[in-house]
């Protein structure tokens, strides 16, 4: 069991835990596939969705998530809080709190966010995203779905493509494959590659590799995971065109076939067609993207339970 | 703490007659209907396996088998020191108007089977659903009774019914043991 009050990110996770919510994930995920998709094992338990920054799977599917363990479920997004009327964060915290809230899931373009949240609340706080630092739902539900297609996750060479300057995903997800042994490759154009992201893994970290050639990184690779470009987070120009862009880091069928031939083909969401993935790759038969979604909500059911259910 | 065997209730050969009584029993109280047999986790889901096999023999459609995992429908999360790892749910479909038969291995207060009841009518409505059981203990804290017992027997509330099958535990047995 989680001897855990939050979860903040993989980083701090050991092993142990991680095979546990997602040894847990694989019973939860019969539960969607009832008629009636729903247990009542949270029945009585408040959960907050406190979003500062826009999103729709990960709102959704902690939503849906709590709802199918009969919680109650209460979404708050920036701009109907009163943190359009100044109201900080730590002020907002402590009012949920107040409340009795049981589970507060926090987004936050600041990275760090629900750490400081963890230290004033009693509620358990989960990390749905904290600007460029982590993303740990995100990449354990990558992580279940990578083994649930490859029955393993040592061992196996990742390719992780695109933005990785502004990605918690990519942080997050190489924290966990490395934690397991699994060769991860971080593969970005130089202006989208931070200096020194090789010294975010402490273990482990020959299982680290940069490249900002393409076609090295999905040379061989069991699994390939593209990024989206973050325009929204980016304040200057980082390349010259999205067509240029396109042609030396979008994933195409042609470059998809340097992979291995049973090469399954990620991606996190929200997709920019014709960006960062060919729409015939995105659709075509590696394609695990609605596969990701899936396996979310019985992740982050198995989350909710582990945290509060005890 | 610890538990000091007090006595060997039934050994290898006992259990697979007890097993088989259970069987032949359901079979004759349901005069050939088609029936499902939910084995509930862990311990009532290899007897259910096995009574199975045994009515499979004696009638022309072999029953049809499912698992049941009530720990997200227990009433004693939020009391418990540690959280019971969860374990498969698998229910065959369209069991509405079909006769379910519960397995467990030891009825005593009964609030498993409640779960159990709870976690059945998710699924749909059942023309019956009928509870056997291994061993009755007693010490009942709900209105529930068990429809096929292997042996009743009375017990102190700090002893612990043991069943042990081969599937889990290498062994086919039933030992009383004692808290100490």
């Amino acid at each position: 069991m989680l001897k855990r009050k939050d979860l903040l990110g993989i980083e701090d996770l050991g092993r142990e835990e991680i095979l546990e919510i997602l040894d847990a994930a694989e019973s939860f995920q019969e539960v969607s596939t009832r008629p009636i998709k729903k247990v009542p094992t949270l029945r009585g338990k408040t959960i907050i969705n406190l979003f500062f920054e826009a999103s729709t799977r990960t709102r959704t599917s902690f939503e849906i998530a709590g709802k199918r363990l009969s919680a109650d479920v209460v979404n708050i997004s920036s701009s109907t809080s009163s943190v359009s009327k100044g109201e900080t964060l730590i002020d907002t915290a402590r009012t949920l709190d107040a409340m009795a809230a049981d589970c507060v899931v926090i987004r936050h373009s600041a990275s760090g966010a629900p750490h400081t949240l963890a230290k004033l609340t009693k509620a358990s706080i989960v990390n749905g995203g904290d600007g460029s630092h982590e993303h740990p739902t995100q990449a354990l539900l990558d992580a279940y779905t990578i083994r649930q297609r490859k029955r393993r996750l040592n061992d196996l060479k990742v390719a992780i493509i695109g933005d990785i300057a502004h990605s918690r995903v990519a942080r997050s997800n190489t924290h966990l494959l490395t934690k397991f042994g699994s060769h991860v490759w971080l593969c970005a154009a130089p202006t989208l590659m931070p200096l020194g992201i090789e010294r975010i893994v402490c273990e482990n970290n020959e299982f680290l590799h940069l490249t900002n050639s393409m076609d090295e990184a999905v040379e061989h690779a069991d699994v390939v995971m593209m990024l989206r470009i973050q325009f929204e987070r980016m304040t200057e120009s980082f390349f010259p065109s999205v067509r240029e862009y396109f042609r030396y880091y979008g994933l195409t069928s042609a470059r998809a076939r340097w992979a291995k031939p049973d090469v399954i083909i990620m991606h996190p969401g929200p997709m920019n067609r014709g960006v960062e993935i060919a729409t015939d790759v995105a659709d075509g038969p590696f394609s695990v993207i609605l596969d990701q979604v899936s396996a979310g909500v019985a992740v982050r059911m198995a989350i909710l339970y582990l945290l509060l259910g005890g | 703490m610890s538990l000091k065997l007090s006595y060997q209730l039934m050994n290898s050969d006992e259990v697979s007659t007890t097993l088989n009584r259970i069987a032949d029993d359901i079979l004759k109280a349901n005069s050939g209907r088609p029936l499902v047999l939910i084995g509930i986790q862990r311990r009532g889901v290899p007897m259910a396996r096995r009574m199975a096999v045994r009515m499979a023999a004696k009638m022309q459609r072999e029953p049809q088998i499912g698992t049941l995992d009530i720990n997200l429908y227990r009433d004693d999360l939020t009391r418990v020191a540690s959280q019971p790892v969860v374990q498969k749910t698998e229910v065959p479909p369209n069991i509405d108007d079909r006769d379910v038969v519960l397995v467990d291995d030891v009825l005593y207060t009964g609030r498993t089977i409640r779960a159990a009841l709870d976690a059945l009518c998710d699924f749909g409505r059942m023309r019956t659903i009928q509870l056997a059981v291994m061993i009755d203990r007693g010490h009942r804290e709900l209105p529930i009774e068990a429809n096929f017992i292997g042996k009743r027997i009375t017990t102190k509330d700090d002893e612990v019914v043991e069943v042990r099958l081969k599937e889990f535990d290498g062994e086919d047995a039933i030992y009383v043991m004692e808290k100490i």
